[in-house]
């Protein structure tokens, strides 16, 4: 019985050789006509940007990469994006468990509220912030009495970039979770595992790559914001500049320095987004495998 | 008693899943829950493991009061339709998932599964992932890994379900050999009536949230409780009022006492075995089940008219045969003239 019931089939059949379909006209045309727009809109200017940093070549980048402004922005952004993304994190597969294994009234408008402050304008979000925590806000006078400063300050940059990636990762890990079921967790249940347990040794596990991945969109995101942050830094340079801001405030300034300032903070954004990009492509198949 | 059932009611919004059940499962024995889809009988399993609550009524297992324990403190095995393999973990890690839990010693552990994974024939697969497993063997994974705590019971939700005919046979006797050897008492829910009756002890029947009858499968098949359960658990024909086996009536050239008169309509060869179909004048058509030989022997041939008679078990067909049966239930020759076709008397369990 063993025999008839453990057999593997150990040799797949060879796949057979994949008849190539002709590449019509239109085809050639469709492929030209993408091909052409990826490369007016993305392509073209990604380029730009690298050929206008390094234009004077690698010294006076590194310049700028040494200089205590640019630095003082790196250093917030990784601050900023780096709180936003955890607290994201911790929100998101919080509140994915809770929407999907629970049924409570509300739950599908709770569903709706997280995805609003993504569809809005980041500036709007920005604004709104200011009016709820600024200094003539609803809570801003009382904050600031206890001694918190929200508006001006990191903890408003943070709250904006959590705000505009707020369901990104909850986003990701809903779908695994539901498509994994409740039966996993179940059986560990059985077999002696507490809540905490449970969600170490096989939620987690499951959702793995879609945190991952929810995690770097995220993570992109929190470091590309400009918007809203902008509305709530006041953007002091070495002190509330994010890189984003630091870009945008060199460009618009005069002189070939600050250009190159701009051109040399507007690469490293694009590295970090570009290596991203990679992890995110690299997470993906995998993903889709378990 | 291993696992006791009092007085458990559970309703779904306007549903009634289990009304009033009262159950006592012996120990150490293989017991089936068997009724048909929505019947109640994964409520009830579910709600013995600590997965579901009941609206009302108590469970005990092995002598303690469960019903406000969590699954994970009432030391029951539990094994699913689909498997609910760990898919991130080898079958080795699946299996020793429960110990890991316990956290016993890792020399314990590896020696508990070893000696479990070949209990279940699947030593070789140890570091497989499921997803590299065939159904049946994930579902020995999922046996192995729910006994590798030594529960107090093992509970089965309609575990070969999901599995093909073929291997759903193999696994069957598999499973009714294994319990030999493990002894741990289990109770599996099953919709499959051959599946019941070739592997259980004991089959409690279950139908509309109620249970029906329990008992040996000998006896539920001998003598069931009602209408339900004697179709239910084989083929029935109706004849002169009554239910009975296709197989349980004679063929008689003439009229005698207790027979029916019918035309045949067609003798239908399905194997070995030939299916008679009939007429009755009061517009029934009845069935029988007999042997080629036998259709040589009696002559009989499509469109002559003979005569029916009942023997063995027959149950009275309700006025409205729509809920359960519960008139008295006729045991025995309904004619009362064939002793050699008398059905085991009370209590005695072929």
């Amino acid at each position: 019985m063993t025999d008839t019931l453990t057999r593997q089939t150990t040799t797949a059949p060879a796949a057979p050789p994949r008849r190539r379909r002709r590449t019509t006209r239109t085809a050639w045309v469709l492929r030209l006509i993408a091909l052409a727009y990826i490369l007016a809109l993305v392509a073209l200017p990604v380029a730009s940007v690298v050929q206008h940093t390094f234009a004077d070549g690698l010294g006076p980048v590194l310049d700028v990469l040494r200089s205590p402004d640019f630095l003082a922005a790196l250093r917030l952004t990784l601050e900023v994006a780096g709180i936003a993304v955890l607290l994201n994190t911790i929100f998101g597969v919080g509140m994915a468990l809770l929407l999907t294994r629970y049924r409570f009234p509300g739950r599908r408008l709770m569903s709706a509220v997280i995805d609003l402050p993504v569809s809005i304008s980041p500036v709007v979000v920005g604004v709104a912030l200011i009016l709820v925590y600024g200094t003539y806000g609803w809570f801003g006078p009382a904050l600031e009495r206890a001694g918190f400063q929200i508006i001006f300050a990191v903890p408003g940059m943070v709250l904006a970039t959590v705000l505009v990636s707020l369901p990104l990762v909850l986003r990701e890990v809903v779908p695994t979770l539901e498509e994994a079921g409740l039966e996993q967790e179940q059986a560990a249940q059985s077999l002696g595992a507490n809540a905490w347990q449970r969600f170490r040794r096989i939620t987690l596990p499951t959702i793995r790559w879609a945190l991952a991945y929810g995690v770097a969109l995220s993570l992109a995101r929190s470091l590309g914001e400009f918007g809203a942050v902008r509305v709530v830094s006041g953007s002091v340079a070495g002190t509330s500049q994010t890189l984003t801001l630091y870009v945008n405030d060199s460009y618009q300034e005069f002189g070939p320095d600050a250009q190159r300032q701009a051109f040399a903070a507007a690469f490293v954004l694009m590295a970090i987004a570009v290596s991203l990009i990679v992890v995110i492509a690299a997470l993906r198949p995998d993903q889709e495998k378990s | 008693m291993s696992i006791v059932v009092r007085g458990v009611n559970r309703s779904f919004g306007d549903f009634a899943a289990l009304r009033d059940i009262d159950l006592a499962v012996k120990p150490g024995g293989l017991t089936a829950l068997l009724g048909p889809s929505g019947g109640g009988k994964s409520t009830l399993l579910r709600i013995i493991a600590g997965l579901d609550q009941p609206d009302s009524g108590r469970i005990e297992i092995a002598g303690r009061d469960a019903t406000d324990l969590p699954p994970q403190k009432r030391s029951v095995g539990f094994v699913f339709q689909h498997y609910a393999a760990f898919k991130h973990l080898t079958t080795a890690r699946n299996v020793a998932f429960g110990l890991e839990i316990r956290r016993r010693p890792k020399a314990e552990v590896r020696e508990r599964v070893d000696e479990l994974l070949r209990l279940v024939h699947l030593e070789q697969f140890a570091d497989r992932l499921p997803s590299q497993l065939s159904g049946g063997q994930r579902q020995r994974m999922a046996l192995a890994r729910a006994l590798a705590v030594q529960p107090e019971v093992l509970l089965l939700d309609e575990p070969f379900g999901a599995l093909d005919a073929q291997v759903r046979k193999e696994l069957r006797e598999w499973l009714r050999r294994l319990h030999d050897e493990v002894h741990v008492t289990t109770l599996f829910v099953t919709h499959d009536q051959e599946e019941a009756l070739e592997v259980a002890d004991e089959i409690v029947v279950i139908n509309g949230g109620r249970i029906e009858q329990v008992g040996p499968p000998s006896e539920l098949y001998d003598r069931p409780a009602n209408e339900f359960v004697m179709s239910f658990l084989g083929p029935v024909t109706r004849l002169g009022g009554v239910l009975v086996r296709p197989h349980d009536i004679e063929v008689l050239p003439d009229d005698r006492a207790g027979s029916h008169q019918v035309e045949l309509t067609r003798l239908h060869r399905v194997g070995h075995e030939v299916r008679a179909e009939a007429r009755a004048a009061d517009g029934s058509t009845p069935w029988v089940q007999l042997t080629r030989a036998q259709v040589d022997d009696l002559g009989i041939r499509e469109g002559q008219t003979v005569w029916l008679r009942a023997l063995g078990t027959t149950v009275p067909v309700a006025a409205s045969s729509g809920g359960p049966a519960s008139e008295a239930i006729e045991t025995g020759d309904a004619t009362a003239s064939e002793p050699d076709a008398a059905p085991a008397p009370a209590g005695r369990t072929a």
